[in-house]
């Protein structure tokens, strides 16, 4: 499998997930194992302990609106969260998803074609999106090269640690 | 072809003639701001990936507002460990527990100039557009970038503006319009987007109002909620830091992706309703339904003016049995015009808790968090699910006069009737 593809169960959430939903404020300084644990139970409580490495979640419009605490897409990809793909994402919830190395992609219409549980593949650098359960494919948005280069090092502090050492 | 007041500030920070919206840049940061909240963390990974210094100790300013005064012991510790990077680093702008909300000290110490590129690791950094600076949220990874190398990329936003024409009626305020522009195009209208805020109306808003207005363009998604710099802002920065501007704003023929022309005459009072800030309706929606707590503070609406604007609606008066109302200065300085102006013996006599200056209960960390089935009114910025203590809680968003006539009435009330109505 190319490095640029993600494939696995599909979780789906609605419009505005707020970053208190992802990450409350009431753990805010609390340790990432037991920050992760809270991640998304406001609105579905069994997500956290039955995530399982490589899951996506598909999500409806304003993804991860709200904050800019970073705890956010932190969780999601401490829980095993591989991909997260919405209808469209909150613009600090995007740009920490690449800082931390969680792949993101904006695709229209997402939230309407896959039911949770179905399996869906996802291209980061040609935004295709395939619902493997039905055989059904969808354009999204293409990450633009900046993002995919601090993803595929591991996040933006990989960058800095290259640069340091280097 | 002339550029937008984003396009201006960005390409002012990379050094370029110009840039277009679309556009990825790396520029230059002019000021870089760090909460309690992720300070600590921030400095060790810095110290973790191989830089012993931030690219510069004058342009980072650190405040400790969120966990004030410390709820436990893992945030004095937390504090501690803020305190002694600080001191490492050799950064002089610190401001300790207690002194204020990083949007309100910012503006209030002079160190947000226009035409500056400003990030924090706070969402609300958006309230810099008031004075005509970008301010920009940011996480804790691209703060450590960001203070390791004095640079950060960014994709050059479009922007949308709102030409804001007529006058408000008493009462009515600009954290109803806000409030308003959110209900009436969304929560997500302006993402990845920049919003102009301009017209006679913008222009005659005084600094407090431009202040609320900045801060929640993040509510639409925005990365950047500009007013143009003009002599409001002048006289603002004389008063607070003693340096004044230029004038500062977009060009005439800048290109935008949508302008709005909108009259604010005929505006209510507006109320953003459970659990979203974009669901918003006149107050009548609302009106009537108890309340246990009012929530008057928060970097949007905890500036002197709005805790004058309470004080005008409950003096002489006093809450309604049952309703908590909690009172949160946005800074020491507002605290002590308060005292001495009487704003604050008026707040307390109609029975209201003071707090410390501080975020407190506003992102759900301490301080009069709710209880299961509990209904809010508050000035702050958000009522998302959780955003106040248990997701099963309530928040309705308003303005401070709002606010204080719910406080009154035991229930949501329109400030018109100045709270006397009982539900």
């Amino acid at each position: 499998m190319p490095e640029t593809l993600v494939q696995g169960r599909v979780w789906r959430f609605g419009n505005d997930i707020s970053t208190d939903v992802l990450s409350p404020g009431t753990y805010a300084v609390a340790p990432l194992e037991i920050r992760k644990l809270h991640v998304l139970e406001s609105v579905n409580p069994v997500f956290a302990s039955e995530c399982q490495p490589g899951d996506v979640i598909v999500g409806g419009s304003n993804f991860g609106c709200g904050s800019s605490r970073e705890t956010a897409p932190e969780n999601l990809k401490a829980v095993g969260v591989a991909c997260v793909v919405a209808e469209s994402l909150a613009r600090i919830f995007m740009r920490n998803a690449v800082a931390v190395g969680l792949p993101v992609l904006v695709c229209e219409g997402v939230h309407d074609v896959f039911e949770e549980g179905q399996v869906i593949a996802v291209d980061l650098a040609t935004g295709a999106v395939t619902n493997r359960t039905t055989g059904d494919t969808y354009q999204g948005d293409s990450l633009p090269e900046e993002m995919r280069t601090i993803l595929s090092a591991g996040g933006i502090l990989e960058v800095l640690r290259t640069r340091a050492n280097g | 072809m002339g550029m937008t007041q984003a396009e201006r500030i960005l390409a002012r920070a990379t050094g370029n003639e110009s840039v277009v919206a679309g556009e990825f840049i790396v520029a230059d940061i002019d000021l870089a701001l760090l909460h309690d909240i992720f300070a600590a963390q921030v400095f060790d990974t810095l110290a973790d990936v191989g830089f012993d210094d931030v690219f510069d100790p004058e342009r980072t300013v650190v405040v400790i507002d969120h966990l004030v005064p410390a709820p436990s012991a893992e945030a004095a510790a937390i504090h501690q460990r803020i305190r002694d990077h600080v001191t490492r680093l050799g950064i002089e702008a610190f401001y300790d527990s207690g002194t204020g909300i990083c949007h309100q000290l910012l503006p209030e110490h002079g160190h947000i100039r226009p035409g500056s590129l400003v990030v924090g690791t706070d969402s609300h950094t958006t309230t810099y557009g008031a004075l005509g600076a970008g301010g920009t949220g940011i996480g804790t990874s691209d703060m450590v970038y960001a203070l390791a190398t004095g640079r950060l990329w960014f994709r050059v936003p479009e922007t949308i503006r709102f030409e804001l024409t007529g006058s408000l009626q008493p009462t009515v305020t600009w954290k109803d319009v806000i409030l308003y522009l959110a209900g009436r195009f969304g929560a997500d209208a302006a993402q990845y987007k920049a919003m102009e805020f301009g017209g006679e109306a913008a222009s005659r808003a005084d600094m407090s109002s431009r202040l609320t207005v900045a801060n929640m363009a993040v509510e639409m998604g925005a990365k950047f909620g500009l007013f143009a710099a003009d002599d409001i802002t002048n006289s603002y920065l004389l008063d607070h830091g003693g340096i004044g501007c230029e004038p500062f704003g977009p060009h005439d023929d800048a290109v935008y992706e949508t302008v709005h022309e909108i009259s604010l005459s005929d505006l209510e009072p507006q109320i953003a309703m459970p659990n979203e800030v974009d669901r918003v309706g006149p107050i009548a929606d609302a009106e009537g339904l108890t309340i246990q707590q009012a929530f008057l503070g928060s970097c949007t609406n905890g500036r002197i003016e709005d805790l004058r604007a309470a004080a005008e609606v409950l003096a002489g008066k006093h809450i309604a049995p049952g309703v908590r109302l909690l009172v949160v200065p946005a800074s020491r300085d507002v605290l002590k015009e308060a005292m001495e102006t009487g704003v604050l013996a008026t707040l307390v006599d109609a029975g209201a808790s003071v707090l410390p200056p501080g975020c407190g209960p506003c992102f759900g960390g301490h301080g009069g968090l709710m209880a299961p089935g509990e209904r809010c009114i508050g000035t702050h910025n958000r009522n998302f699910i959780g955003r106040m203590g248990s997701p099963d809680a309530e928040i309705f968003l308003a303005s401070p006069a709002t606010v204080a006539a719910s406080a009154l009435a035991g229930a949501i009330a329109d400030p018109r009737d100045q709270g006397v109505k009982h539900a």
